[in-house]
């Protein structure tokens, strides 16, 4: 009962007595504080008796710059937003077969506006003018401010689905996206829609980026989703992990999942997929030597409403596709690289770009089977632009190979802001 | 006895509390663009800030990867220090946002551009800017850390930014401060005693890394070897620049870490010249721990260089 009573008591004291120690201290030093102001009055007094001696300046202040800050006409767009333009013009020699590029097209010119919103969001928008009409390509208010690690955004965006489908043309590595992109995840639009994105990066070991990320879409996506109605809206799934081998080697891979309304019967379609980005930049080097490696795989299970079965006539369609690619840096300017194609798609299922002429009398799941290489060497002039030649080898499930030239040219005018990692 | 047994805990509890709050406020969580903050910041901070940067001193920090492991430390940061002046604007805006740190977007209380506080140079006067000049910085030059006036400026923005969020420790930083002005003081009247003989010296450099240094130290840059900003070096430039440097009798080509050696080794051979490879930040080099290493290495490699090349 005693060493009950006592040991709170034991404590107060201790603590008064830390407490009493620290304000001591606290004294002694602003005394010395004081002491030391005094010495300096002093010497500043007798400086000030000697003729011709000027007053030291004060110690405690560092000297007023000459000039402060940058340039004023910043302040002139201080509400505008950031406006950048981006030009990716595209021409075709060769047998195509399948594909339909033209010979000559200003294929895209991206206009974007990005900006501070307030203290809590920021918006990024990026509409693309083709040659026949334009596209909200992203549209998204991003909150940058929510509790809980959380982050929101909203609007149309492309889904984070895999790696390729959130770049935009003028990122790729390439002049054109690969096929298990053109036939399974919409092409170069993409599963790109209208809706609400929530991530958060995750507890993991030290060292270790995770994030998990989930979308909810209205469920329209060209040749992914279609959204008959309200309730058909369209789900996708990401869990992001990056590590850091050395501070020139890194990994970042991720699995996705997506599920919407087929477009093609009445019922779903789903897609799964890994992706793996391996970087190598060596710090000192970074400007003149780099190396990226991806490769991005995917599963899909699509209904297939199929007419000539009875009632319910619906099929599920599982075609597989992949790519594997090198890019090298091997001077300032100068990048050579190479992608290997091979994606399944279903037979008489529309692509983007559309490569599929139907010759069954009806869809069916029968699968075909589209493989392909590429070889592109890219030189940009200066950061703000690049020039690229990609020979392309195509052999189509049909039996057709196509063998193509492409060059490309993009060029940018504005402040267009970084692209996430 | 229940009552006695809660009162008794309470009473602990009351004191462990007492004994934690008159001890360490939580220290602040710094980063920074670039080791040259980081270690301002370190000047001041002592053992009240935990200080990170991204750029390595040895990279070219336009260029810098904007990579995850970045927004894990950015996620904690009280306070993210940048250079400005669009230096960081390949990469940083990206960092900012995925790092769901509300303290540290632009505007935000833990925002802190540098540039504000410091003399800036080479800020574009009368007539258009545009690309056709390079990869020009249109509000000024951002490398201005290179001169030590501007080192002092720095470091007490952050003695203030520091005591404004840890206002328990403002005498501390101050004195901290005081200190380093002193001590830098000192080290400028040594660095301007060595640089002396040498004040007029023209000098040829790679990138325009280098006004507020040349400036301070009384070096003239009369070209570049990227013919504009972000242009390497083309055959053409590259015969004009070895003219120059033989018309006007100059010798010496400072050249960063992070950027090829090639062209400037074939000039300075032509010209009868010497490259000073010079570190444009802390941690360029191994030795170079602070503010003051970086003086010293760079005013050494100097004067060593223009007593060769008398």
């Amino acid at each position: 009962m005693r060493v009950r009573m006592l040991a709170p008591g034991l404590l107060c004291i201790i603590a008064a007595r830390l407490f009493a120690q620290d304000t001591a201290d606290l004294l002694i030093r602003i005394k010395a504080m004081e002491a030391r102001i005094q010495a300096l009055e002093s010497e500043v007094q007798n400086l000030k008796s000697e003729p011709g001696v000027a007053p030291p300046a004060p110690i405690l202040q560092a000297p007023a710059p000459v000039v402060l800050g940058g340039a004023g006409p910043a302040a002139a767009k201080a509400l505008n937003p950031d406006i950048s333009v981006i030009g990716d013009f595209i021409g075709a020699a060769g047998y195509g077969a399948n594909r339909k590029i033209p010979s000559l097209e200003m294929h895209e010119s991206e206009v974007g506006f990005q900006e501070v919103i307030d203290p809590y969001a920021r918006a990024d928008f990026f509409i693309s003018f083709g040659e026949r009409g334009v596209n909200l390509e992203e549209g998204f208010l991003t909150f940058t401010a929510l509790p809980a690690g959380l982050q929101l955004k909203v609007g149309k965006m492309r889904a984070a689905f895999g790696k390729v489908n959130t770049l935009h043309n003028h990122v790729l590595p390439w002049a054109d996206r690969p096929l298990v992109n053109q036939n399974l995840i919409g092409g170069e639009d993409g599963i790109n829609d209208a809706g609400l994105s929530l991530s958060r990066i995750l507890p993991a070991p030290k060292g270790i980026f995770l994030e998990g990320l989930a979308q909810v879409y209205r469920g329209d996506s060209d040749n992914v989703f279609r959204a008959d109605k309200r309730t058909d809206v369209s789900a996708i799934g990401h869990l992001r992990l990056y590590h850091d081998f050395s501070e020139s080697t890194n990994l970042d891979a991720g699995v996705s999942y997506a599920r919407g309304h087929s477009p093609f019967g009445d019922g779903t379609n789903q897609l799964y997929g890994g992706d793996f980005t391996l970087r190598w930049k060596p710090l000192r080097r970074a400007i003149y030597r780099s190396f990226v490696a991806r490769s991005e795989l995917v599963w899909a299970r699509t209904t297939v409403t199929l007419p000539s079965l009875p009632f319910p006539r619906a099929a599920t369609s599982k075609p597989f596709g992949y790519y594997v690619s090198g890019d090298y840096q091997f001077g300032r300017r100068w990048f050579f690289g190479g992608r290997f194609d091979r994606s399944q798609r279903g037979a008489c299922l529309p692509t983007n770009p559309d490569t599929t002429p139907c010759d069954l009398p009806v869809p069916s799941t029968k699968l075909l089977q589209d493989t392909g290489g590429s070889l592109a060497l890219t030189y940009w002039p200066s950061e703000f632009s690049q020039i690229r030649g990609q020979l392309r080898r195509t052999r189509y499930g049909e039996g057709l190979t196509a063998n193509e030239l492409i060059f490309q040219f993009i060029f940018s005018m504005g402040a267009h802001g970084a692209h996430a990692f | 006895m229940l009552v006695s047994i809660k009162f008794q805990t309470l009473a602990v509890a009351m004191a462990a509390a007492l004994a934690c709050a008159s001890h360490a406020a939580p220290k602040i969580n710094l980063v920074t663009s670039t080791q040259d903050f980081a270690a301002l910041a370190r000047e001041v901070a002592g053992d009240k800030v935990n200080v990170e940067s991204i750029a390595m001193g040895y990279q070219d920090p336009h260029f810098v990867e904007p990579k995850p492991s970045f927004v894990l430390k950015l996620q904690k940061a009280d306070l993210l220090a940048v250079v400005g002046l669009q230096l960081e604007i390949g990469w940083l805006q990206p960092l900012q946002t995925q790092s769901r740190n509300a303290k540290i977007q632009i505007g935000g209380a833990g925002y802190l551009d540098m540039s504000q506080y410091c003399e800036i140079l080479e800020i574009p006067t009368g007539g258009q800017v545009t690309r056709a000049m390079g990869d020009v910085h249109p509000l000024g030059n951002p490398h201005y850390w290179l001169d030590p006036n501007n080192g002092r400026r720095i470091a007490k923005a952050f003695a203030d930014r520091f005591s404004r969020l840890d206002a328990a420790d403002a005498v501390y930083f101050a004195e901290r401060y005081a200190d380093f002005d002193k001590r830098l003081t000192a080290a400028e009247k040594g660095w301007e005693a060595k640089m002396a003989p040498y004040r007029g010296r023209k000098v040829i450099t790679y990138h325009r890394s280098w006004p507020n240094f040349c400036e301070r130290f009384g070096l003239q840059v009369v070209d570049y070897v990227e013919p504009r900003p972000g242009i390497p070096p083309t055959p053409s430039h590259t015969l004009e620049l070895i003219n120059t440097m033989k018309r006007e009798a100059i010798k010496l080509i400072l050249v960063e870490p992070y950027f090829d050696r090639r062209a400037p080794n074939k000039i300075a051979q032509d010209v009868g010249g010497e490259v000073a490879e010079l570190m444009p930040s802390v941690g360029g080099v191994k030795e170079i721990t602070n503010y003051f290493q970086l003086f010293d290495y760079d005013l050494n490699i100097l004067v060593n260089l223009f007593q060769k090349l008398k």
